[in-house]
């Protein structure tokens, strides 16, 4: 009796600590995931005080002269046409992070939806999801990506990202699959199942939960290679032509030979943030790994 | 009797990429309802070099000259018939030029510049992660993964650019635009051999740095893997040399996942070359994609996006008629 009071208090004194503090802890000891997630944190935090700063009206041409170096008064420069440069980055960065995630989320999503249905009951419907998987992975998603894209002509971020997902969900629905297909084979299914458990019920029940840090995992992935879709695109000059965005600026650079002109701010603003991005995805996406399948150190 | 069932099955599997590819070509430009025709007499119209009157009839003309009229599934039949004989059609933009000749040249750039730095890659690449989780490498070298291994999170044209700014623009060491001098006419002497060379160098750098962490990171860890088998101890117990544990019982042993994922790993690099050959102008199918975009160059494009996918499914296919021979055990799995 004593024994048992004692494990409740020593339970109930872990439970006292505060969901943050104990997050707090653990990300002191999975640094990858603290530095991707304060790095993410940081960038939009430039965003939202930038907002307070700068007028976001200067992002369009013409409000300000052409091809000035940094300055006191235009710290990023400013580009040909007379956009203020951190103007752009500040409304260029959450769109960015927005495009992707959304593009990400629903891409996960519908992935999920066919790697628990397909993996579960197997059959036909495995069959199909699996060969269109295959067929679709061996194709360059950036092509299809294309092709939508000029069929369209002139989208916006919203349509962006539902362009995006069209091609987004194909690698996590491999990836899930198969963690479901070893999954459904542990006892603890079968024994879900002898007790009279149905398929909806033991996929949301049983199988889901187990899953839901591998898919947070495998989220982080799907919105990284989402955004590399995205600011590729707009590089290419598909993108959405109503918001200034990263990508556009390469675009608007390499189309005006702005390296070769020597106009470094032109294209060093959009490479830091673009790069900062993606080192933070990478870096959330390896702590990610970790917290999804502890097993598995891959540490940087 | 396992050979013929794999080998069919894996040229149907061609076939059946092909398919969806040129599927997928002939209907997604559909999607948004345009009549092309009409939009662009409309546009002739409004630029003041053509008439409005009589634009019904015009438009009926040109869309019979081309079967637009005709119902969508024989459209799609004739489509596929001209895709199986590889006839892409005409450039819009550099009529009559077609499709054809346009990607004959452009895709000899491409496949050269691709087709060394993805094996410098895989082989630097492979080499460099079987070394990082190797406990006996030199610690200068193992403090070298964390930056490469980053770099492979970054998009190459980035790095293109960063590279184009130092060595081009700074440094003026390599050329920083085309595939050749301008005025020098493509030939195939050892002068012009050399110039191209000097012209691929930035590209092929930016591609090889932002690549060879794709590699290195698999092969690390398919190596401490490996490094945990019990068959390593048991060598290493019998006192064989290092260097021989490490390429004959290590390496030798990790390295074949690596191969299967070549295949998987060409889409990506191609898709991330595009770009890097349009900051560097390099005259490959990136730069001609890119410029077919801009003037909207629809049979270009498609024609692209088509080759590209024949491209990589023949190299897949190869691979993987290839792979069994190298691997035993693919070839009992299968």
């Amino acid at each position: 009796m004593t024994m048992r009071s004692n494990g409740n208090g020593a339970a109930a004194r872990l439970n006292n600590r505060s969901p943050l503090l104990e997050a707090l802890g653990y990300l002191r000891r999975n640094p990858s995931l603290a530095i991707g997630l304060s790095l993410i944190l940081g960038l939009l935090l430039f965003s939202v005080v930038g907002r307070l700063l700068v007028s976001i009206e200067d992002a369009s041409p013409l409000s300000a002269p052409p091809y000035q170096a940094p300055s006191a008064e235009y710290p990023f420069g400013t580009d040909k046409v007379g956009r203020d440069l951190l103007a752009v980055m500040i409304v260029g960065t959450p769109l960015t992070l927005r495009v992707g995630l959304l593009a990400g989320v629903l891409g996960v999503g519908f992935a999920s939806l066919l790697a628990f249905a397909g993996a579960y009951y197997g059959g036909i419907l495995d069959a199909v999801i699996r060969l269109v998987v295959d067929v679709g992975l061996t194709i360059p998603s950036i092509l299809i990506l294309i092709l939508i894209a000029i069929a369209l002509r002139g989208v916006n971020p919203t349509e962006m990202s539902l362009i995006v997902a069209a091609t987004a969900w194909l690698w996590p629905t491999r990836t899930i699959r198969s963690q479901v297909l070893s999954l459904k084979e542990r006892a603890y299914v079968d024994v879900a199942r002898m007790s009279g458990m149905r398929g909806r019920e033991i996929i949301v029940r049983e199988l889901m939960p187990n899953l839901i840090p591998f898919i947070v995992a495998n989220l982080v992935n799907t919105t990284a290679s989402a955004i590399l879709a995205t600011i590729g695109m707009e590089a290419l000059g598909l993108g959405p032509t109503s918001h200034p965005t990263l990508g556009m600026t390469i675009y608007w650079v390499i189309l005006h030979a702005g390296v070769l002109g020597g106009y470094w701010w032109w294209w060093v603003s959009p490479v830091v943030i673009i790069v900062l991005i993606f080192i933070a995805l990478y870096l959330t996406s390896v702590g990610m790994d970790e917290l999804a399948n502890p097993r598995l150190r891959r540490s940087v | 009797m396992w050979v013929a069932g794999y080998l069919l099955k894996r040229i149907a599997f061609f076939f059946l990429i092909v398919l969806t590819a040129a599927t997928v070509n002939f209907f997604l430009p559909r999607l948004s309802g345009q009549d092309p025709i009409r939009e662009r007499m409309i546009k002739q119209v409004q630029s003041g070099s053509a008439w409005g009157k009589g634009i019904e009839e015009m438009v009926e003309v040109y869309n019979a000259k081309f079967g637009l009229d005709r119902p969508l599934w024989q459209q799609y039949l004739t489509y596929l018939g001209d895709m199986a004989r590889f006839d892409l059609g005409h450039s819009i933009a550099f009529y009559p030029k077609t499709v054809k000749e346009i990607l004959r040249e452009a895709l000899l750039w491409t496949i050269g510049l691709l087709t060394m730095t993805t094996l410098l890659s895989f082989v630097f690449g492979t080499f460099f992660g079987a070394l990082v989780a190797w406990a006996r490498a030199p610690l200068w070298l193992r403090s070298l993964a964390p930056p490469i291994m980053t770099m492979a999170a970054i998009p190459y044209y980035l790095l293109g650019l960063i590279m184009l700014f130092v060595f081009a623009f700074e440094l003026r060491w390599f050329p920083g635009h085309g595939g050749y001098r301008i005025g020098t006419i493509p030939n195939l002497s050892w002068r012009f051999f050399l110039e191209a060379l000097e012209h691929s160098i930035l590209p092929a750098l930016s591609i090889l740095l932002s690549s060879l962490g794709f590699w290195a990171i698999a092969m690390r860890g398919m190596m401490v893997t490996v490094e945990g088998e019990d068959y390593m101890t048991l060598a290493e117990a019998k006192g064989i040399k290092s260097s021989r544990l490490f390429f004959d019982y290590g390496l030798r042993n990790a390295i074949l996942p690596q191969i299967t994922s070549l295949a998987l790993a060409m889409g990506y690099v191609f898709s991330g070359a595009l770009l890097v050959e349009v900051v560097f102008g390099f005259p490959g199918i990136g730069t001609v994609l890119f410029n077919s975009i801009k003037g909207v160059d629809y049979p270009v494009i498609q024609g692209i996006v088509l080759t590209i996918i024949l491209t990589l499914a023949t190299t897949t296919l190869i691979l993987d008629l290839t792979l069994p021979m190298l691997d035993p055990r693919i070839r009992r799995q299968t």
